[in-house]
């Protein structure tokens, strides 16, 4: 047990040390070889940002440590891997990426301390980071202020848009409406209980929902309930749900709240094969801790599943694996990170340049084919078009798709009518 | 020269030598990013300031300082927030005009409790009086009924987390989870640039000093040599004839006050408020700050949470993965090998040394022996 926690503490260490050292060799021979096709630093930088003839630099700002690093792992992973990947492909407009990491422990204001670093210490071209709609919030002045540019990976609430930030996860209607939509049509689903973590995602989540339950779909909200993040005790709620007979349990709990959640749904009788659930909060990465067997029949609504079956998929998956283990296991935000890097390069070979305002008004219209989840587009809001897919869990831990929408879902954080 | 009642000479160079430090010397060798680091963990420094008279001197441990740093910060952004939610800055919103974490909690007007925040004259008393009062009526039910000690302790932590699930539960009033993000201007002067950083900066250590000086008064004033014996004999003292209650509320209403100043501070220097500061683990972290300064040691609590929040910065930066580790370290370390802090390796290392060096030419420095008594410093 001790052996293998000091491996896995030290396994990322030494296999960046192994690449710091296979990367010598490399760096050495590259500026003889590519100083005639790479543009001059001087023309593709002009703002001062940490751009050599050889090198850019870019930040990694997650959760390391504390209560959020066990989702965050999974992003920080994934940028590495998408980082390692370009590299190998020849880097961006000729140059290797190096990433600089910082940790924001879980804590909102030192992520907004670390992005300050970041950007004006180490005047990084791009940060690849933040995980919870509260870090970003607190990084979010500090990237304008600073004109920064962040690759933001999760699934969140909309009702924000700036010219710093490039949203590679979906917002809330994005997320949400396809699923209602499906659910409503495929189990004629008409009464619906809500139950959320008591944050800013799940209720706003929980007001589209609401909205669109009640003015699409004429169905009903029979119960909505909030409960404190790292809650563990479900049991009043799901008495509720037992007496009020909802068609569809509708939740958005987070973090290590749905073990309890699902645990103590299962020894109250409630069988998810029978009772449809549809969840917009659980990846295979929280199913890691719930256990396949308490969240079986569950279904999930959002844009990638690792069990998609697609060619970019197909690669994407086992390199992960190559470089993380065979455990790992791969969730919509992680895979969203992984977009993040590349989304990054796209535009900057478009736009020819590192500078950042080039780069923002270069983003929309950027296409990346290469995305595991499938083809992406950036819009003109700086969120993706994506497709809505809704999976259902599986004992082994993975989802099997069960429905996926036919064309990209236009992505919209102000929705008209859901305010 | 003791009759001088702020300090003897050691103290007066060491509030010398601490004065150059943060006037000259940090803000010479500092760029402007690493001198706001320096002015947040200032923000701190007045929390354990207050923890040395309140724990140090009183001997009353508090492990929920958090919830008046927090309630002065929030007093302070509340203010901050309401001149950066004008009706042209969130036209965007449903509801142009109120913060914008009210209008995603569907809250369609200003809550009343809010409104008085308008005023900037108003939130400075605030951020005095409501911490104060708070304290106060803490200090009142639990030392009336002589309630002291681990229980007063665990009663503090029990506080610190009402408040902070309050804090969160009510978001439409309080911003939840994501604290008060994004302030901008105080009175219409930008706090963001680089600038006004710099004038933050020295407004803040301003401040830390003034509050320095009322401990420094606290400590040889005769209301300090009643702290210091309560803390050792409470029954004598209160056989002698004193409250020792009312006592120990003055020093928690102290130590309140100057956390207060420190959240207030955080909101200004940082621009940023949330219940990450106000629950039961920033509020041992405080504790923390103190015992690494030494708790008796007024500067070495200005020292002590410069250090520890320096380790933390540099430690977190050259290793993302480990650097809890390595602060950890550093904690039991200095408390194993050092249980009277910085200050404690100071007197009992540095000092003597330094005493020796000059008593050739000065054979009576009777000012030292007389303070160290009137400190209650480590010796039992």
């Amino acid at each position: 047990m001790s052996d293998e926690e000091t491996k896995g503490l030290l396994s990322p260490l030494r296999r960046k040390l192994l690449m710091g050292i296979a990367a010598v060799p490399a760096i050495t021979m590259l500026p003889r070889a590519s100083f005639a096709q790479t543009p001059a630093t001087s023309a593709i930088n002009t703002t001062g940002l940490a751009v050599t003839d050889t090198e850019v630099t870019v930040g990694i700002l997650h959760s390391a440590t504390g209560t959020m690093a066990i989702s965050e792992t999974g992003s920080i992973e994934a940028e590495k891997l998408a980082i390692e990947q370009i590299n190998a492909a020849g880097g961006v407009l000729g140059r290797k990426i190096k990433f600089i990491q910082e940790d924001g422990a879980s804590d909102w204001p030192t992520f907004a301390e670390k992005a300050k670093k970041l950007l004006v210490n180490d005047k990084v071209a791009a940060i690849m980071g933040c995980w919870t709609s509260a870090s970003r919030k607190a990084v979010l002045p500090v990237v304008e202020q600073y004109n920064g540019m962040l690759y933001y990976p999760t699934f969140y609430e909309g009702l924000e848009q700036s010219k710093n930030v490039i949203y590679t996860g979906q917002e809330a209607t994005q997320q949400i409406l396809a699923g209602l939509n499906w659910i409503a049509k495929e189990k004629g689903a008409k009464s619906f209980f809500f139950v959320g973590s008591d944050y800013i995602w799940p209720r706003t989540s929980n007001k589209i929902a609401r909205k669109h339950v009640e003015n699409v779909l004429k169905g009903k909200v029979v119960g909505e309930e909030y409960y404190p993040l790292g809650n563990t005790q479900f049991n009043s709620v799901i008495n509720k749900i037992k007496l009020t007979k909802p068609d569809v349990i509708f939740t958005d709990v987070v973090g290590g709240s749905n073990v309890a959640f699902y645990k103590q749904l299962k020894a109250a009788g409630i069988d998810l094969s029978k009772q449809a659930l549809l969840t917009i909060s659980v990846t295979e990465d929280e199913i890691d801790g719930i256990g396949g067997e308490n969240i079986a029949g569950a279904y999930a609504c959002m844009k990638y599943f690792q069990s998609l079956d697609n060619p970019n998929n197909k690669a994407f998956v086992p390199a992960f694996k190559k470089m993380w283990g065979e455990k790992t296991v791969i969730g919509d935000v992680t895979q969203a990170a992984y977009l993040g890097p590349w989304l990054w390069k796209l535009t900057v070979e478009k736009a020819g340049s590192f500078d950042v305002d080039k780069i923002a008004a270069a983003s929309p219209g950027v296409e990346f084919k290469g995305a595991p989840e499938g083809y992406v587009r950036i819009h003109e809001n700086h969120h993706l078009w994506s497709k809505t897919r809704v999976g259902r869990a599986k004992l082994d831990g993975q989802f099997e798709l069960i429905y996926e929408t036919a064309d990209l879902v236009e992505p919209d954080p102000f929705p008209k009518g859901y305010q | 020269m003791t009759d001088n009642r702020f300090f003897n000479r050691s103290e007066l160079i060491g509030i010398l030598v601490l004065a150059v430090f943060l006037v000259v010397v940090l803000p010479l060798t500092l760029d402007v990013f690493r001198l706001n680091l320096v002015a947040k963990y200032l923000t701190y420094a007045f929390v354990a300031l207050g923890l040395v008279v309140c724990w140090g001197y009183g001997g009353i441990l508090s492990l929920g300082q958090g919830v008046f740093f927090g309630l002065g910060g929030y007093c302070m952004a509340m203010f901050l927030k309401l001149e950066a939610s004008s009706v042209e800055n969130t036209k965007i919103q449903s509801t142009p005009g109120i913060p914008d974490f009210m209008d995603w909690n569907q809250i369609t007007a200003l809550p009343l409790f809010w409104k008085p925040f308008n005023s900037l004259t108003f939130t400075i008393a605030a951020i005095i009086l409501v911490p104060g009062i708070f304290a106060l009526i803490i200090g009142t039910a639990m030392f009336k009924r002589r309630v002291g000690g681990t229980y007063f302790a665990i009663i503090t932590q029990a506080v610190a987390a009402i408040l902070t699930i309050l804090i969160v539960g009510q978001q439409g009033y309080t911003g939840g989870i994501n604290g008060m993000t994004d302030l901008r201007t105080l009175k219409g002067w930008d706090i963001r640039p680089d600038h006004a950083k710099v004038v933050l900066y020295f407004f803040e250590v301003g401040c830390l000093f003034v509050c320095i000086m009322i401990a420094q008064f606290i400590r040889h004033s005769k209301l300090g040599r009643i702290l210091v014996a309560m803390r050792e004999k409470e029954d004598r003292v209160r056989f002698s004839g004193y409250s020792v209650a009312n006592f120990k509320i003055f020093a928690f209403c102290i130590a309140a006050v100057f956390a207060a100043i420190g959240g207030a501070m955080f909101a200004l220097n940082v621009g940023f408020m949330s219940p990450s500061f106000v629950g039961i683990v920033p509020s041992i972290e405080m504790v923390i700050y103190t015992a690494v300064g030494g708790r008796l040691s007024i500067l070495g609590a200005v020292y002590g949470t410069l250090l520890v929040n320096f380790a933390k910065t540099s430690l977190s930066e050259t290793f993302p993965e480990l650097w809890l580790f390595g602060l950890g370290g550093l904690f039991i370390a200095v408390v194993l090998a050092f249980p009277n802090g910085l200050a404690g390796i100071w007197g009992d290392y540095v000092q003597p040394r330094i005493d020796r060096l000059i008593s050739p030419r000065k054979p009576k420095p009777e000012g030292w022996t007389d303070s160290s008594v009137a400190d209650g410093a480590p010796a039992e």
